[in-house]
């Protein structure tokens, strides 16, 4: 791994214990406009915290326990402490999602695929998010993977911030990523380090932008429908 | 036809922080190849001839890269393959999509919940309600609420889903049958499809594109007449599809063409993340309606249907006996229809309007324009608040797989708490499975490359999104 990917280490990395719900934005306002749309509903001055799910109280119930346990265990063997590897277990709607720190996915991806115990042997892709405001860790990404062995599903999570947008590349563990893999890049402008060919899939070679991005605008035009002006559908009024 | 000689198709290592992907566009690629020739159209002897003196200039390799689609008859839609070719031999060959991406994904962030079901069901067009029950599930789940869904409601997304996969099989196997050459499997397959299309315009009103599974339930509920017509079809359907069979199943062309062709083992699912019945074809009985039953269907009685070749022709059987597996599910369906509502009881989810067929068509339901205008205060607002607001769904995120025709579509839902999506992603089985082209025709006839993509049974709608 480079170093700039080192940089992006957290300082104090809270090992497992058992973290507030992690803020990612906060918004005002109810309508969408920034004070000067002239809202004079009296919304304008809410204030409201978009918090995602933290680290979940154990036993989590369901296998979810069983795979942390055995993931734990199997990264130790590895000489990987899982307080580095794993920020936060997160069991949310009966869904298990470890947030993984970048420079150790490959190391946790290998185990989950590999360790008799645990067998992922599908992965089903790789989904980004974009948080303008979660400083940091603007990009994340989800890899659902799934065991057929066991029938088991378990969710990785990994960020990395906007300046610094990469990520080790899963296709050497996984050559399923390979197309999701390229498909984040050019939707995110996340740089999957490690990939065979990460060019852009779905939109053109020359297209500037990467289009999933919260910055980069969904276009249209205003249209005109019996004399009254309808905005084009991101200039709308939105409920918050 | 276009020729283009030794062009790389994947160029530029962007692994490099720096990379700068739109530099490579340009002149860069071609430095390293010897001679590019670049023919559109002409006379074939005559490029053979210009090919082979340039050959003897030894100048030029004895690649040719050859163009097939995006307009392309035998492609499925707009596919892109891009070969290189050895006389017939393919011993390259990559896949070019994304000509019909048309944004779902990012259209649905600035929608209402309920809204997005009008876009994914766009997504794969020969299974649009598929996209829409995994959205739904995703939807429910992040609110909390998939046990509140009505039993009715999930008995009459499990009859459409089946429904729908015998649809999107006959259209796969119409299809395929077509690019073989045997146009008489394309007759009955489209012929056998319009069966369901029937029925499906009785009871959602359209063909295709329906939004008719909605967060908490349906749309509306079924019409009167539906299920005699779907008891008509049940009747019908296992004689048309003897039909289908004999024609195909002992058939020594059509053995021919599909027999070991398209190999694809279960190692080799298993890297590339293959499901469906590419992955039933290696005999690995993996199917998410009975591993990890959602809507019901562990109440229902069927078979996971599995062959042992891994090729083009067992992926073919599959699909034939997964249609009958899917008339067994729909006639339980049936049986299990109990009176009851088919939208969740929550008014502040349940979309409010239901709809009926009035003078002038489809629309609102007159009942319930007088309940909201003269009986309801309450009822209005709400229908005003659900209509133009849509509700709010708490912050989280959540992936929900399910078992479409082609495999696992799963569809990954993030919300931050507002009335709109912050993010959906659909991992689409076709995308997913067109990374296995290569891996299953290189080393064999273009022929049977045009086999092998059609037993993937990949639609770009779905794949480009």
């Amino acid at each position: 791994m480079s170093e700039s990917q080192s940089q992006g280490l957290p300082e104090l990395p809270q090992p497992l214990a058992e973290q507030a719900a992690e803020v990612v934005a906060v918004r005002r306002g109810m309508f969408g406009g920034n004070g000067t749309s002239g809202d004079t509903s009296g919304y304008g001055r809410l204030v409201r915290t978009i918090e995602f799910p933290g680290q979940s109280p154990r036993p989590y119930g369901g296998y979810f326990d069983e795979v942390e346990n055995e993931l734990f265990g199997a990264l130790d063997e590895r000489d990987l402490a899982p307080e580095l590897a794993i920020e936060k277990a997160v069991v949310h709607r009966d869904q298990l999602t470890f947030h993984v720190r970048r420079e150790h996915l490959l190391a946790v991806a290998k185990t989950l695929r590999d360790d008799p115990a645990l067998r992922f042997e599908l992965c089903l892709g790789v989904s980004g998010v974009h948080f303008p405001d979660d400083k940091g860790r603007e990009l994340q990404i989800l890899v659902p993977l799934l065991s057929i062995t066991h029938n088991r599903r378990v969710h990785l999570a990994v960020s990395c911030p906007d300046e610094d947008p990469h990520l080790p590349s899963l296709t050497g563990v996984y050559p399923a990523a390979d197309w999701h893999e390229r498909e984040t890049f050019d939707m995110f402008g996340i740089v999957f380090d490690g990939h065979p060919a990460l060019t852009r899939i779905l939109m053109p070679d020359d297209w500037p932008g990467h289009p999933q991005r919260k910055d980069y605008p969904l276009g249209g035009i205003p249209v005109e429908f019996k004399g009254a002006q309808i905005p084009s559908p991101d200039q709308r009024r939105s409920y918050r | 036809m276009s020729v283009d000689v030794a062009q790389p198709v994947d160029g530029g290592s962007a692994g490099e922080p720096n990379f700068d992907p739109y530099a490579a566009a340009g002149g860069a690629s071609d430095e390293g190849a010897d001679a590019v020739y670049t023919l559109t159209g002409g006379d074939w002897d005559e490029i053979a001839r210009e090919l082979a003196s340039a050959e003897q200039d030894e100048q030029a390799e004895e690649r040719i890269v050859v163009n097939m689609g995006p307009q392309h008859p035998s492609t499925h839609g707009v596919l892109r393959l891009v070969v290189e070719t050895e006389g017939e031999t393919v011993t390259e060959v990559r896949c070019g999509i994304g000509f019909l991406h048309t944004g779902i994904e990012k259209n649905l962030e600035y929608r209402n919940w309920t809204q997005g079901c009008t876009f994914v069901t766009r997504m794969d067009y020969t299974t649009p309600l598929f996209q829409e029950v995994a959205y739904c599930l995703a939807v429910e789940k992040l609110l909390g609420v998939e046990d509140q869904v009505p039993e009715r409601a999930n008995v009459i997304r499990v009859l459409m889903m089946e429904l729908n996969r015998i649809a999107s099989h006959m259209v796969c196997i119409a299809t395929g049958g077509m690019e073989m050459g045997a146009l008489s499997a394309m007759i009955f397959g489209f012929r056998e499809r319009e069966l369901v299309l029937d029925i499906f315009e009785m009871i959602t009103g359209l063909r295709m594109n329906h939004a008719y599974v909605r967060p908490g339930g349906v749309a509306q509920d079924l019409p009167p007449g539906a299920v005699d017509k779907i008891r008509e079809f049940l009747a019908l359907m296992p004689e048309r599809m003897k039909d289908i069979e004999a024609l195909c199943n002992e058939n020594p062309i059509f053995k021919g063409r599909t027999e070991n062709v398209g190999y694809l083992d279960l190692t080799g699912c298993m890297a590339l993340g293959i499901t469906g019945p590419p992955l039933r074809a290696t005999g690995l009985p993996h199917d998410l309606r009975k591993s990890q039953p959602y809507c019901g269907y562990e109440d229902y009685d069927f078979d996971v249907v599995t062959w042992d070749t891994s090729d083009c022709y067992g992926r073919y059987r599959i699909r034939m006996d997964e249609v009958r597996q899917s008339l067994r599910i729909i006639e339980q369906c049936l049986e299990k229809l109990k009176p009851g509502p088919v939208m969740i009881e929550d008014r502040k989810i349940a979309w409010p309007a239901q709809l009926a067929l009035g003078g002038d068509g489809m629309g609102n339901s007159l009942d319930h324009i007088r309940h909201i205008m003269g009986e309801s205060m309450e009822a209005l607002i709400h229908h005003f608040k659900l209509v133009t607001e849509g509700f709010h769904v708490p912050a989280g995120q959540v992936y929900v797989g399910i078992e479409s025709p082609k495999g696992e579509l799963g569809c990954h839902a993030v919300s931050d708490g507002g009335t709109r999506p912050y993010r959906v992603h659909f991992r689409d089985p076709s995308f997913n499975n067109l990374q296995a082209v290569s891996v299953m025709s290189e080393g064999g006839m273009i022929a049977d490359l045009i086999v092998a993509v059609a037993s993937l049974d990949p639609v770009m709608g779905g794949v480009d999104r």
